[in-house]
């Protein structure tokens, strides 16, 4: 019956076909095709995770969890902490968004509030996208030629001032971590403004139109409707950002001056996970590229955490209005 | 004034005593104003300082960078150290090769696993499952990428027995690139107006030809544009490539050994204590930025133009 569709008399004019089994063949090949390409991305993850622990099994059985509280980083007598770095990863990346986070959401409500004209706001939108651009490897470049020999005199003024606190107890010379914290703000600065405008800009009309049409100011507004309502997605990109912080590596390899002896001093060289990894890894070989992997395991699993945390927050966090 | 009844307390009080009369003129003096301006001046303070950096860094590169620019830059290989001249042509060569390798990789599997996640997979545990796992993979840090092809290509040397080699930074670079493809490729497919992929099923398409010669090409600008970004955060990045790519002071030798690329030469460079190393450093950063920039505005104008279309 199915072939009675036929029009009588006009035989050309519609004809059922049926589907080549060569068809069907593409067809479900292509299907299992992106499957297997889509199941990539988790044998990638996967073999990441793998590759990285099955490297650092070794460090992990001889160092234990007193790799994470030493700073001993000894090739000669094959002795590895890797605190130094680790500190130095925690605290030039959450300084530097304590630095960026005010001054990225700063930009984003003067790009979204309607406080300029529309081509000056779209251009300085531009421009910070822009920024986001630049490779790390040239922020780097010039951290070390321009950033770093203009800050110095202000960081040797913060050393004469607050010279009795450990945090700047160390005269500055060239690369340490505050030049490093400082070219971390340059580097998250565009993906919190990214993400806090794109946040800003969903706020619905209506809660602008309702908080002015009770008599607040611009500010008013601002501060107590529109943060209040993008503040989950604000956070999320927040602590995006500082996945992207810890794990940022050529500026700061070139800036932060690597030095293996731990100093709690901010104007000292320091190191972090990632900077360490650049400049040993190439060279390292034996018990050494295992503490090295090690070290790579706890950045890895460092910014799974802060990642998984910035969706649990954009979840959790969301207001329903 | 009892709360649990606050209209019966309202009953006696006359407008006048319950809101002060104030003049309906805008009084800039007011504390409230003059908070505003403050604000307001506080973020613009923060955008001028949000968008210094980007000017300053622009310039130098430009001037710095601008100032070797010659022909030669292009046909030259790096001075040893300690010499001057040069160029660095076979860093601009390498970096096209490791680029071309990544996207090579990265562009067909991540717009296949995008297709599966919006097209076939109707959002069950697994895609989800990759959707997260993309999340993932696009958080982790560069470097770590580059560990892990150490891992599995150089250190192994699966590749005609060589350990360094072009095709390792390629690979490293494609790991970094794959979510961002996906992404795209997944958000640019949930754009498509669900009545084309009707209206191909009722011609009698099959679901291959719907989504190669309807869907996907319906969904081709924002792919595109996601791709022309990848691409140029692909070609700038350095972590990934220090210990694949390695470096050479050579022309390219072949996929399959060690290569330049100018992201790791100005690494290189910049560190040594030579001035002819550290110019050349400024000139490649003049490429390289120039390349960027230029891939960038081209994404936002393809994007640009779609839209008015």
């Amino acid at each position: 019956m199915t072939t009675d569709f036929r029009p009588s008399g006009d035989a050309d004019a519609f004809t059922l076909r049926r589907r080549p089994p060569a068809e069907k063949l593409v067809d479900t090949g292509f299907r299992q095709l992106t499957l297997a390409l889509a199941s990539l991305v988790a044998v990638v993850l996967l073999g990441i995770f793998l590759v990285v622990f099955d490297g650092a099994r070794e460090a992990i059985g001889q160092f234990g969890l007193r790799f994470l509280t030493t700073s001993a980083w000894d090739p000669v007598n094959e002795e590895y902490g890797a605190f130094t770095a680790i500190y130095g990863t925690l605290v030039t990346a959450i300084l530097s968004l304590v630095i960026a986070v005010p001054l990225g959401l700063g930009t984003a409500i003067l790009i979204t509030e309607d406080m300029l004209p529309r081509a000056l706001r779209d251009g300085v939108g531009l421009m910070v996208e822009l920024l986001a651009a630049i490779p790390s490897v040239v922020l780097g470049l010039w951290a070390i030629f321009v950033m770093e020999p203009a800050i110095r005199p202000a960081l040797q003024l913060i050393h004469t001032l607050l010279g009795w606190s450990p945090l700047f107890d160390t005269v500055p010379q060239g690369p340490g971590m505050a030049p490093a914290i400082l070219i971390l703000v340059v580097m998250v600065l565009p993906i919190i403004t990214a993400i806090s405008r794109d946040a800003l800009n969903q706020v619905p009309i209506e809660l602008r139109q309702g908080a002015y049409g009770v008599g607040t100011t611009r500010w008013g507004a601002i501060f107590s409707v529109i943060l209040p309502a993008a503040i989950s997605a604000i956070t999320g990109g927040v602590m995006l950002a500082l996945g992207r912080a810890m794990g940022e590596t050529m500026a700061v390899t070139m800036i932060i001056g690597n030095a293996m002896n731990f100093s709690p001093s901010l104007l000292a060289p320091g190191n972090t996970i990632a900077s360490m990894l650049a400049n040993q890894f190439g060279e390292a070989d034996g018990i050494q590229v295992s503490a090295l992997m090690y070290a790579a395991l706890i950045l890895m699993l460092l910014t799974f955490a802060v990642n998984v945390m910035a969706q649990w927050v954009v979840r959790r966090l969301s207001l329903r209005y | 004034m009892t709360p649990s009844n606050p209209r019966q307390s309202l009953q006696g009080a006359s407008f006048n005593d319950l809101f002060e009369r104030r003049p309906l003129t805008f009084d800039p003096s007011l504390k409230r104003n003059r908070l505003n301006r403050l604000f307001t001046g506080i973020a613009g303070l923060f955008g001028a300082i949000a968008v210094l950096p980007l000017f300053l860094v622009l310039i130098y590169v430009l001037v710095k960078g601008g100032q070797l620019l010659s022909f030669s830059l292009f046909t030259q290989l790096p001075p040893p150290p300690g010499l001057d001249g040069g160029g660095i042509g076979n860093a601009v060569l390498g970096t096209i090769v490791v680029t071309l390798v990544a996207s090579a990789i990265a562009i067909p599997i991540g717009v296949g696993g995008g297709v599966y996640l919006n097209e076939y997979s109707q959002r069950g545990w697994f895609a989800q499952f990759v959707s997260f796992g993309n999340d993932v993979l696009a958080g982790v840090p560069s470097i770590i990428s580059g560990v892990f092809v150490y891992g599995i290509v150089v250190a192994t040397r699966i590749f005609f027995n060589q350990s360094y080699s072009a095709v390792a930074g390629g690979i490293a670079l494609a790991v970094l690139m794959l979510p961002t493809v996906i992404k795209t490729t997944d958000e640019g497919l949930k754009l498509v107006p669900q009545e084309l992929r009707w209206g191909a099923y009722g011609v009698g398409a099959s679901k291959f030809v719907t989504i190669t010669r309807i869907t996907l090409p319906a969904a081709f600008t924002p792919i595109a544009t996601g791709i022309v970004l990848a691409i140029a955060r692909a070609a700038g990045e350095t972590a990934p490539l220090i210990f694949t790519a390695l470096f050479s002071p050579f022309w390219p030798e072949g996929l399959f050994n060690p290569i330049a690329t100018m992201s790791v030469l100005i690494f290189n460079f910049a560190i040594m204590p030579y001035e002819a190393q550290n110019a050349l450093a400024w000139a490649a950063s003049f490429v390289l930025v120039i390349m960027i920039l230029a891939a960038n505005l081209l994404a936002r104008w393809i994007s640009k133009m779609a839209r008015k279309a």
